[in-house]
């Protein structure tokens, strides 16, 4: 059996509201809030973010693949899988691949994977899908763009989701679209693109994918379907039988956004988390064609209930009071540069000797004496025994504020920058920023976890370190 | 291990005014301090035969030393030890006069940080957060550290381990800037010459949570300068020379990555001053250091430096400060001159501006330097000056530590 063996999501803290951007803009209000990935996030953090999250309690080690989906790699050329596997700890002989430039990227890696462990050429991959698109100011997609990303390990041992069947279609049309000359995405007239697009190619794939499954709409308990807007969906569901109510899962238009590549993992996290042994799904994603599974809940689901996924992201949140914040972190308006020199560009040879340091977190740990330090030292600070350390990861542990300050001096895209020393339980510290807090709720002595984050951008080398933040 | 005590003395020394200095050159701060010290001193220039150059990012070489002051084909070392800088260009240039080598040698420390156009620090690590407090190298993978953010940590952790409330622990920060802003109002060289009130300290914008704008010190313009002779020399070129009694310097990176540095104190301060006292032969720090210059980059850093030095009790700094011990006419005065505070900050000057100070001060000249209608900035019979510097950040500190005085 081949299927889901476990699921994670990532939903950025910051959230705007509608009314927000519409009272920036002076348009009429609209409902509902986005997810806002924070400055230092893209959609490599955010991918890490959702793999942490789905492989927690599971063996990094044990991976065979990381495929990396997305329409906003921070990369056109330059792999973004191998940042991503290399923060969380994969092997090196391992599959990897970026899937880009479709809404399907996701599903289409999804079924790259699915093959690949049917094949025998890898017993597990994981399969990272997010996307921080952005839209025309003061345009229909900016309202409805959100930030976000979902992973999905598939393989063949304690699948919790077992996929029976999948089905694709191939379809050109230019409804949505953006160029390599493009930095915000285009649409056609949506009329065209409403009954053209996805409201000719999903029905037709769904009925094809039936009639090859040999089930019918009676058979699935939940549709999971990418929609740009929920609407779409409701004619579409009630056509196959489906009630529109009940069993087409809420794509989290009014909480999240349509978060792009991202948004058919995330919706079928957000419904594998209230999914049962035995539920059927059907799970379909949309863009020049259609991707369609057959997914098969089972027992194993109870053993992965543990994962962040969408509840206990959209739980912890902090709004974003202006929209012009919001412009700001996506770099759509330049503000006035601090009175410094301009930051020095990392050197790429020494980000190449930091791999492990840098983008896993590891420090070492004594064999002679047993402490414990981060960056790793050659001489060890408590014992000096040279060459003795051994590597010690980081990454997912929980840490506690030994001291901090927010300051408002320090360079920044988001002042103040909250800096703090951060103390693990077994020994070592590491100086670093906090992200996504609320200034007033840090504490000398609060627990922090540590995560992965873009710290920033010099000689467009995007420079990918940790921060820490509260315990969520 | 040898001493440096009575083998070396001062028998000159210059300093510029301090300040945002539009008008002056960087060769032109040299030339002032260098000619200053040469006066005092009562030497020709053509006397020195080697000389320290101490700047932190002003200049690369000897060579901008040699420049403006013709010091043609003589051996002219450029130092720089972040905010010890100064301080390590005098003790290189002792440590040269003591080795027997040379007889008369000059040590000079200059900044000028005002043609940059930076607000804060242009160095590095400020400014660009290039790890070099740590063993990052050049992937700039670090937190965010500018100077004050990093001594901002130190008043958090000090304020969370001895109880103060934030309230209670700013207020006990703004006297000391109150009392170093009283003492730059006498000084005319100081770059701040005006008295704040605790309540400008406290309603002041925070600029590193818990530190404000009066929480920190100036970035200046300045240069300063000393003339160095062997000690059996000194009485040939003046009466009152000032001897070295000790020359420390203590280097860690330890608190960046070390649990066991608590953020409430700085572990090389402590060992650079104990070496000191050691080196000068005292036993008590609290009584027999008459008064310190020290590096009061910020607040915090003034409260902590108490401690590690000795002239409080761990945790009973607020208690003197509050007591007055460490005013100018205390039993215990630091920063006589406005320290950092009111000078600002100019790296490569500010260890030599400390000891023009307590040069002055041992001297009995305190007062050829004093606003017009000031009372006395003169201390009575000092002995034994102290002065400090904190180069980098308190996790990770480069402490210089210098006593001197008045008695061989």
């Amino acid at each position: 059996m081949v299927g889901i063996v476990s699921y994670g999501a990532h939903i950025p803290y910051h959230r705007l509201s509608r009314a927000e951007i519409a009272r920036a803009w002076g348009t009429a209000p609209q409902p509902g809030e986005k997810a806002v990935a924070n400055y230092d996030e893209d959609s490599i953090t955010m991918s890490v973010a959702a793999a942490m999250d789905c492989t927690t309690d599971i063996n990094e080690q044990s991976i065979d693949g990381l495929f990396f989906a997305s329409t906003t790699s921070p990369y056109l050329e330059k792999l973004a899988a191998t940042i991503v596997a290399t923060a969380i700890d994969l092997r090196r002989d391992i599959l990897v691949a970026d899937f880009a430039s479709s809404l399907r990227s996701g599903t289409m890696a999804l079924r790259a994977a699915l093959d690949a462990v049917k094949a025998g050429s890898a017993n597990s991959v994981l399969v990272c899908a997010a996307d921080t698109r952005l839209g025309y100011p003061n345009g229909d997609a900016e309202m409805s763009f959100g930030d976000g990303a979902g992973a999905l390990l598939i393989g063949s041992d304690k699948v919790a989701v077992e996929i029976e069947n999948a089905y694709s279609l191939a379809d050109e049309i230019i409804d949505v679209w953006r160029s390599d000359k493009d930095q915000f995405v285009r649409s056609w007239e949506d009329r065209f693109v409403r009954e053209r697009g996805h409201g000719r190619v999903v029905p037709e794939a769904l009925g094809a994918a039936l009639k090859k499954f040999n089930l019918t709409a009676k058979d699935f308990t939940r549709l999971v379907c990418y929609a740009a807007n929920p609407r779409l969906l409701e004619s579409i569901a009630r056509s196959f039988g489906f009630d529109a109510k009940t069993q087409v899962q809420n794509t989290l238009f009014d909480s999240v956004g349509n978060t792009g590549s991202a948004q058919a993992f995330i919706t079928l996290v957000a419904a594998l988390e209230e999914a049962k042994p035995g539920d059927r799904i059907l799970f379909a994603n949309y863009s020049n064609g259609c991707d369609v599974f057959a997914l098969k809940v089972t027992t194993e689901i109870e053993n992965i209930r543990n994962r962040h996924g969408v509840k206990r992201n959209l739980a912890a949140k902090r709004m974003l009071n202006t929209y012009q914040k919001f412009i700001v972190w996506r770099g759509l308006v330049d503000t006035q540069p601090p009175a410094r020199p301009e930051p020095i560009s990392p050197s790429a040879v020494a980000l190449w000797r930091d791999n492990k340091g840098g983008l896993a977190l590891y420090g070492s740990k004594c064999k002679q004496c047993g402490f414990i330090i981060y960056p790793a030292q050659r001489v060890c600070l408590n014992c000096q025994a040279k060459d003795m350390g051994e590597p010690y990861r980081f990454a997912r542990l929980t840490g506690t504020v030994t001291t901090f300050s927010h300051d408002n001096l320090a360079a920044s895209i988001d002042p103040p920058t909250t800096i703090c020393a951060v103390d693990f339980p077994e020994g070592g510290r590491i100086m670093c920023d906090m992200t996504d807090r609320d200034p007033n709720e840090v504490k000398v002595g609060m627990p922090v976890e540590m995560v992965f984050r873009k710290i920033g951008t010099s000689g467009n080398i995007h420079n990918y370190w940790w921060k820490c933040r509260p315990l969520r | 291990m040898g001493s440096i005590k009575n083998k070396v003395a001062i028998i000159g020394m210059g300093c510029t005014k301090f300040g945002e200095l539009w008008d002056k050159s960087l060769n032109d701060l040299i030339i002032e301090a260098a000619y200053e010290a040469y006066q005092d001193a009562g030497i020709d220039p053509k006397d020195i035969q080697a000389a320290w150059f101490g700047t932190d990012s002003s200049a690369w070489s000897g060579y901008a030393l040699a420049a403006p002051l013709k010091l043609n084909f003589k051996p002219v070392t450029r130092v720089q030890n972040e905010c010890a800088t100064g301080s390590d260009a005098f003790r290189n240039a002792c440590y040269g006069v003591a080795s027997g080598v040379y007889d008369i040698v000059l040590a000079l420390g200059a900044e000028k940080f005002k043609d940059t156009g930076y607000s804060g620090l242009p160095d590095a690590p400020v400014t660009t957060g290039k790890g070099v407090h740590t063993s990052t190298e050049s992937t700039y993978r670090n937190a965010t550290f500018t100077a004050p953010g990093s001594f901002a940590m130190m008043a958090t952790r000090y304020f969370a381990k001895y109880g103060l409330a934030p309230e209670e622990g700013k207020r006990l920060l703004a006297e000391i800037q109150v009392k170093n802003h009283y003492n730059g109002s006498l000084h005319p060289k100081a770059h701040f010459q005006r008295e704040i009130t605790v309540e400008q300290v406290m309603n002041a914008p925070i600029i590193a949570w818990p530190l404000g704008l009066y929480d920190c010190c100036g970035v200046s313009d300045g240069a300063a300068a000393a003339i160095i002779c062997r000690a059996d020399w000194a009485k040939k070129f003046r009466p009152d020379p000032v001897y070295v009694k000790a020359l420390q310097l203590s280097v860690a990176r330890d608190g960046m990555i070390n649990p066991n540095f608590d953020f409430a104190h700085v572990e090389e301060t402590y060992r650079a001053g104990q070496a000191a006292y050691e080196e000068a032969g005292l036993k008590n720090p609290r009584e027999e250091i008459s008064m310190a210059e020290v590096h009061d980059c910020f607040s915090i850093t003034e409260l902590v430096i108490m401690e590690d030095l000795g002239f409080s009790p761990r945790g009973k700094a607020p208690e003197d400060v509050r007591a007055g011990r460490f005013n100018l006419h205390g039993e215990q005065p630091i920063n006589t001159d406005g320290g950092l505070k009111c000078f600002g900050h100019p790296l490569g000057a500010s260890g030599i501006r400390m000891l023009y100070e307590e040069y002055k001060q041992l001297q009995g000249k305190a007062d050829t330097l004093l606003n017009p209608g000031k009372p006395s900035r003169q201390l009575k019979n000092p002995k034994m000056g102290l002065t400090h510097n904190l180069g980098g950040i308190p996790p990770a500190a480069n402490i210089s530590v210098i006593i001197v005085g008045n008695e061989s």
